[in-house]
């Protein structure tokens, strides 16, 4: 980390800087120093230090320019459902990304020295910081699509639920009309309360035999209800090539195993909750006297069988960070273990002789030793993070757009994407700028620090 | 060293076959991060290699029992393609010239620096360190005006003079550190000789700042080649890089996988080859503080 050797600095100490030159030898220096240094301080001046200033003072502008606005555009940033959603998503991803990326990587730095693949490890690890954000974007837009056919985290989940098959969801499932059974927000639920002691069936109807378990068995009778119980049947009111009477257990009807069955009281409080049986008999016990609705809860037919929407609006954000977590652990990882490899291990060898522990050694002795380039490593992935991109704006489709917004890209939306409020979008840049100055003052303090030294 | 050896000696068999037992939990924990880490590439690259019939039909991983459907067929179509082909070229014309100006123009402002005295450098310093942070989003509003005005927005110069302008930071930064640790000597031993300032910059700094330049240019290299953000607002449909091009694609992404993932393995190529080949400069780079 920029290490100054002590040699050069000094020798620089004790010529003169800051004054002015007189001598002709000092004249010639700054004409030296002038034309080293113009085709950098041109670019800097013109392409990164006008339009940082320029952008501070067209944030007070309306959305044309045409208007100064005062801070209304800071106002509208964070009142803005869309903006403050953005402002909202940033906040989560600081609070997760880092903290996510910095542990991984210090465990595996960690780990690292106890196998001997290290070196393939270490590049199979680090390899996603050589790629795009793009290409990484479409790799987890691949690995988290819905259709199980091509989303390999849904092809997981679909292989274990079909070996675990009593976890038995029935998806499209609904009741059988006019047998004293009704549906609501995808629950099934009895028409009228039911009291203690009394027996509430299930006909239903609409389920692929494919969904049924083969642990089904012919739907039976509840056993009649015990005091504080209340029984009852959930069956596939169907017989396989016809036959049977609407709503009525006839022989060849299967019960349902695995549904979950709840007794919601007067309240609306789940007062009891029961699973069925092979045969399709719930019992719902523990029951205070009185009335209770019992109800098959929506989760029972959610079709958890096509796969998660994992890039649907409410789990985006899990998919957008795991993603960043995948390439930038790696950064960690690297860094962490490069400051391991220079720790002095006569430290560590003698607490171990001492007979502490592997955890102890790690606890007391590593990781504080490390905690500067942890540090380092956390202040760098938090500016990262700030300014994510890339990721949010590749990973989402359409519809999850709005709900993994982060600053950038809604700097990006309001300005350049459709939006073409530069008012607006200014002001978001600003906000960016704010969100690094501690960084800088850490940067700059750190220089001077060297300097002195 | 020697005492160590006995300690271990003194271990007892139950210690030994523990320190056995945990070391082959790491290895096998360790393989199983490796597995879930290389899984989403390899994917990646198996559904390149499947017609998008097939990888709408069945996963990429069902190629292990029919490896039939492999094929080159995505990647013949992309490479007999006049959009992607063009726009393969121009990242390669956007990003050569910004590594190369980024390592010229930050080499000489870093001699100057590093190696002469002038008023003001320190506090010039100083803001460069402050710019080391600066957001590229910070200035694109007010340089997609001004490229406007001078009518170089959406071409290949403007996306390179915003690449080159947002890298000359760390540049001057990390080569500027560099160059103070080459010996005095050997400058003044120059200056006595009478060489000029810019005979010492080429002959005696430039080359002893080798190593340092090559962190620089990998690490440009790889950030300018996978920029999304400046070359999607800063070129147009005939100026676009390889990752603009493909980002086009996504609307579509279930019906464009084949596109999408033989797209992305290209763009990949170039980026995993120079990873591979000079990982070391590039870990140097981001240990010397990469801010950005």
């Amino acid at each position: 980390m920029s290490v100054t050797p002590a040699a050069p600095i000094e020798r620089e100490g004790d010529r003169t800087t800051g004054r002015p030159p007189r001598s002709p030898a000092g004249r010639r220096r700054l004409l030296v120093a002038i034309a080293f240094l113009a085709p950098a301080l041109i670019l800097l001046g013109a392409l990164v230090v006008y339009p940082v200033i320029y952008t501070v003072w067209r944030s007070f502008y309306s959305a044309s320019g045409g208007e100064f606005v005062g801070g209304e555009n800071f106002v509208t940033m964070f009142t803005d459902p869309s903006t403050f959603q953005a402002i909202r998503n940033n906040f989560i991803w600081v609070v997760v990304a880092p903290i996510a990326c910095t542990a991984l990587g210090l465990v595996f730095a960690v780990l690292l020295d106890k196998i001997k693949w290290a070196t393939a490890f270490k590049l199979i690890i680090f390899m996603p910081m050589a790629i795009s954000m793009l290409a990484a974007g479409v790799i987890f837009r691949t690995v988290f699509q819905e259709n199980p056919n091509i989303g390999v985290v849904n092809a997981a989940i679909v292989a274990v639920q079909d070996v675990f098959g009593d976890s038995s969801a029935y998806p499209g499932a609904r009741e059988r009309p006019e047998t004293g059974v009704t549906s609501a927000e995808g629950a099934i639920s009895g028409e009228n309360p039911v009291a203690v002691g009394e027996t509430q069936n299930f006909p239903l109807i609409g389920i692929r035999q494919g969904d049924v378990p083969d642990t089904a068995r012919q739907a039976e009778e509840a056993p009649s209800a015990q005091r504080g119980e209340i029984t009852g049947t959930v069956w596939l009111d169907v017989v396989r090539g016809g036959g049977g009477t609407n709503g009525q257990i006839d022989e060849g009807k299967q019960g349902l195993p695995g549904v979950t069955v709840q007794a919601i009281d007067a309240s609306g409080e789940v007062a009891a909750t029961a699973e069925t049986q092979p045969n399709g008999t719930y019992e719902l016990t523990g029951l205070q006297d009185g009335e209770y609705t019992v109800i098959l809860p929506a989760a029972n037919f959610t079709a958890t069988v096509g796969g998660v929407s994992w890039l649907g609006p409410s789990l985006i954000n899990f998919v957008v960070i795991a993603s960043y977590i995948w390439i930038w652990a790696g950064f960690a990882m690297i860094m962490i273990a490069s400051g391991l490899s220079a720790l002095d291990r006569s430290l560590q060898e003698a607490a171990r002789v001492d007979g502490a522990n592997e955890w102890q050694v790690f606890r007391r002795i590593t990781a504080p030793l490390l905690m500067p380039v942890i540090i380092v490593v956390f202040v760098t992935l938090i500016i990262n993070v700030l300014k994510i991109f890339d990721l949010v704006y590749v990973i989402p489709p359409g519809e999850s757009k709005p709900a993994a917004n982060v600053i950038a890209v809604e700097m990006w939306n309001v300005s350049f994407g459709g939006g073409n409020n530069q008012g607006l979008g200014s002001a978001l840049a600003i906000l960016l700028l704010v969100l690094v100055l501690p960084s800088m003052i850490i940067n700059v303090r750190r220089f001077r620090q060297e300097r002195q030294r | 060293m020697s005492g160590l050896t006995i300690v271990r000696g003194k271990q007892t068999v139950a210690q030994r076959i523990l320190g056995v037992f945990s070391k082959s939990i790491v290895n096998v924990l360790l393989a199983i991060v490796a597995v879930f880490w290389l899984v989403p590439t390899v994917g990646l690259l198996i559904a390149s290699l499947r017609d998008s019939t097939d990888n709408s039909q069945s996963g990429w991983w069902t190629v292990f029992t029919a490896p039939a459907q492999l094929t080159l067929e995505n990647y013949q179509n992309l490479l007999t393609n006049p959009t992607i082909l063009g726009s393969l070229w121009n990242t390669v014309l956007i990003v050569v010239p910004a590594t190369l100006l980024v390592i010229v123009i930050g080499a000489l402002a870093a001699y100057a620096f590093a190696w002469v005295e002038f008023p003001g450098r320190d506090w010039l310093l100083i803001v460069v360190i402050v710019l080391l942070a600066v957001p590229v989003q910070v200035a694109l509003i007010p340089l997609a005006q001004l490229f406007g005005a001078i009518g170089i927005f959406g071409s290949i110069l403007g996306v390179i003079l915003y690449h080159v302008a947002f890298g000359l930071p760390f540049a001057i930064f990390l080569l500027r550190n560099f160059f103070t640790q080459i010996p005095a000597e050997l400058l003044e031993a120059a200056r006595i000789d009478g060489a000029s300032e810019w005979r010492i910059f080429l002959r005696v700094v430039f080359p002893l700042g080798l190593p340092a330049i090559a962190s620089l240019g990998i690490f440009q290299f790889l950030w300018t080649w996978n920029d999304l953000l400046i070359a999607l607002i800063f070129s147009d449909s005939q100026s676009q890089p390889i990752t603009v091009a493909i980002q086009s694609q996504l609307r579509q992404f279930g019906a464009n996988i084949d596109v999408l993932s033989s797209g992305a393995f290209i763009s990949m190529v170039v980026p995993l080859i120079v990873f591979f080949a000079f990982q070391r400069y590039f870990v140097q780079a981001l240990l010397a503080g990469s801010q950005k």
